[in-house]
């Protein structure tokens, strides 16, 4: 499991409106920090007060955030926004990265997707791997991972293509039963692509707690706020039944049921009356000839 | 207001959270009856609304707010609510001269780009006061209804960053909540409302989406509300709630009850 933790190039992860992925890409930010990783985040969500909440403050001073949510378009005029846009703060952090492992956190890669041409997206996602390998850090693949947020139903199948031909690794949110899952799929070179399955939750620190196999029970818990409602309540018939009527109902035998008492009396001819008889008294118009009994018809 | 539905949402006027977004949504049925709830609810609470009407007149939400208990008229003029009727207004715009900044602006212009002067409106309307004491709780933008901006030649994304600043602004710089309706038409080839309600899924802290039944039209039971809880940034033990009722509106109030609960079929 830790071998799959150990993330490098680009990351997509990929969430729902149902599994969101923002605390799972904060619970990695903050272990690559722990791990003495540069840590770079484009924030363009959230504000970069709600984003750095939980993390301690020994993390939050590691972090270079670069903030696109307050006025990305520079509606405002204020000269504080990020020169160039979203594409130009983008290639700003590529080059304000130091040699070394460096992650690099897209917060989202949807919201970059969904303004900036796919083309041009990819391609700055290429140019900061190159950059990054050219300032002399090692070997490219080693040094810097790029963890994307993507949310996957906003984007068609071309850029998701696109995107998903330039990832190393694909991480895809779901889960059941209130318990979250990543499937995460990894492209190495000159290897086969591996998918493998974890059940995580991601505990209020921010720390990430690996589960072995999905959820023993597949009842979802009653949930404590909604009140239990008994459906046999206010009704205007009777659905309970006493202790004799239930006796009564228990002890009692169906027609079809076919028992081995069933089977004897129907095998023994029993006393019982066998046959019955028909009783009739004809009245006056009756013209009854036992030779011919359909004498009466004209035919 | 609706009291059952405040019981459903665990809250109170008293008691409500900033610094929320609120996504309404309504598949095959007529959501609106979750925009007068919020209309309502937020003027008993005190707040300060900015509502950005652009289906219907004034009169009707008057009308329907006053049966829940709230004068849409003494609100404007005591100044805590804001209205921009933009049934009204849009014609406002084709008569004023062409400098002067129009909220609805985008309807004048051949390739409108973005909804900057409808944020520039939103953004002053719900100004903080600054005599010193804050007359209103929070402030509260609420919207009705985002799809008609992409039926009047807006892109999804320039109604998301709308959106986006509306959310800087109320939000987070002004501890303050927005609520939006978008319709969900369901049809998966109109991928600009798609793109809409999806974008705005993922930024809600609340979504609640009334649905038509799928059996069909009922007498006695209007349609169905699935009611997702959020957290966009933070970790929960427990995952993100969901709960599915059923509803019948009456002239007053709305009434709920679990699926297959409706009195009218027990």
């Amino acid at each position: 499991m830790e071998s799959v933790l150990a993330l490098r190039g680009l990351v997509l992860l990929r969430d729902s409106v149902e599994w969101e992925g923002r605390s799972l890409l904060k619970a990695l930010i903050k272990k690559a920090a722990l791990g003495g990783e540069q840590v770079h985040i484009l924030g363009c969500e959230v504000s970069e007060e709600e984003f750095r909440a939980g993390f301690d403050s020994s993390i939050n001073s590691r972090l270079v955030y670069y903030d696109l949510f307050r006025d990305p378009l520079n509606w405002a005029q204020t000269g504080e926004a990020l020169p160039g846009g979203p594409l130009g703060a983008l290639q700003a952090m590529c080059e304000r990265t130091d040699p070394g492992p460096v992650t690099v956190a897209l917060d989202s890669l949807s919201w970059l997707l969904l303004r900036l041409p796919c083309a041009a997206l990819c391609q700055a996602l290429c140019a900061m791997s190159r950059q990054h390998a050219c300032r002399g850090g090692g070997p490219a693949a080693g040094q810097l991972c790029v963890l994307g947020l993507l949310h996957r139903e906003l984007h068609g199948p071309g850029p998701m293509g696109a995107l998903s031909s330039l990832a190393q690794t694909e991480v895809t949110l779901s889960g059941t039963a209130g318990q979250a899952s990543a499937h995460i799929l990894c492209r190495r070179p000159r290897q086969r692509p591996t998918l493998e399955t974890l059940w995580f939750s991601v505990l209020p620190d921010l720390s990430l707690d690996l589960q072995g196999g999905p959820p023993l029970e597949s009842q979802p818990h009653p949930d404590p706020h909604t009140p239990q409602v008994d459906p046999a309540s206010h009704l205007t018939f009777n659905l309970h039944l006493s202790k004799r009527e239930r006796e009564a109902k228990d002890s009692l035998t169906l027609p079809f049921q076919f028992s081995s008492e069933k089977q004897q009396a129907l095998l023994r001819p029993g006393p019982g009356p066998a046959t019955s008889r028909i009783f009739y008294e004809p009245d006056a118009f009756d013209d009854l000839d036992p030779e011919d009994p359909d004498g009466d018809l004209d035919v | 207001m609706f009291p059952e539905l405040n019981n459903l949402l665990n809250t109170t006027p008293d008691r409500a959270e900033q610094g929320k977004l609120t996504l309404l949504c309504d598949a095959n049925t007529d959501g609106s009856f979750l925009v007068h709830h919020f209309l309502s609810f937020y003027l008993k609470a005190n707040c300060k609304v900015c509502f950005v009407a652009l289906i219907q007149s004034f009169s009707h939400y008057n009308i329907v707010g006053q049966k829940l208990g709230v004068s849409l008229t003494v609100a404007r003029e005591c100044g805590q609510l804001v209205f921009l009727e933009g049934l009204k207004s849009s014609v406002d715009v084709f008569f004023r001269a062409q400098a002067e900044p129009h909220p609805l602006q985008f309807l004048r212009e051949a390739n409108a780009e973005n909804l900057q002067p409808l944020y520039e409106f939103v953004r002053e309307a719900l100004k903080p006061v600054d005599d010193g004491e804050a007359a209103w709780r929070c402030p509260v933008l609420l919207v009705d209804d985002l799809s008609v901006l992409l039926s009047l030649g807006m892109g999804a994304v320039a109604v998301l960053d709308f959106i986006h600043y509306c959310r800087a602004t109320v939000c987070w710089e002004r501890k303050g909540n927005i609520v939006a309706l978008v319709h969900d038409s369901g049809d998966t080839e109109d991928e600009e409302n798609n793109i809409l309600l999806n974008g705005l899924s993922h930024q809600s802290h609340l979504i609640l989406r009334a649905e038509g039944l799928a059996t069909g039209f009922c007498r006695d039971v209007h349609g169905q509300l699935r009611i997702l809880w959020r957290t966009p940034s933070q970790p929960t033990t427990q995952r993100d709630r969901s709960l599915t009722y059923q509803y019948k509106i009456q002239d007053k109030s709305v009434s709920f009850f679990a699926k297959g609960m409706s009195p009218a079929v027990l």
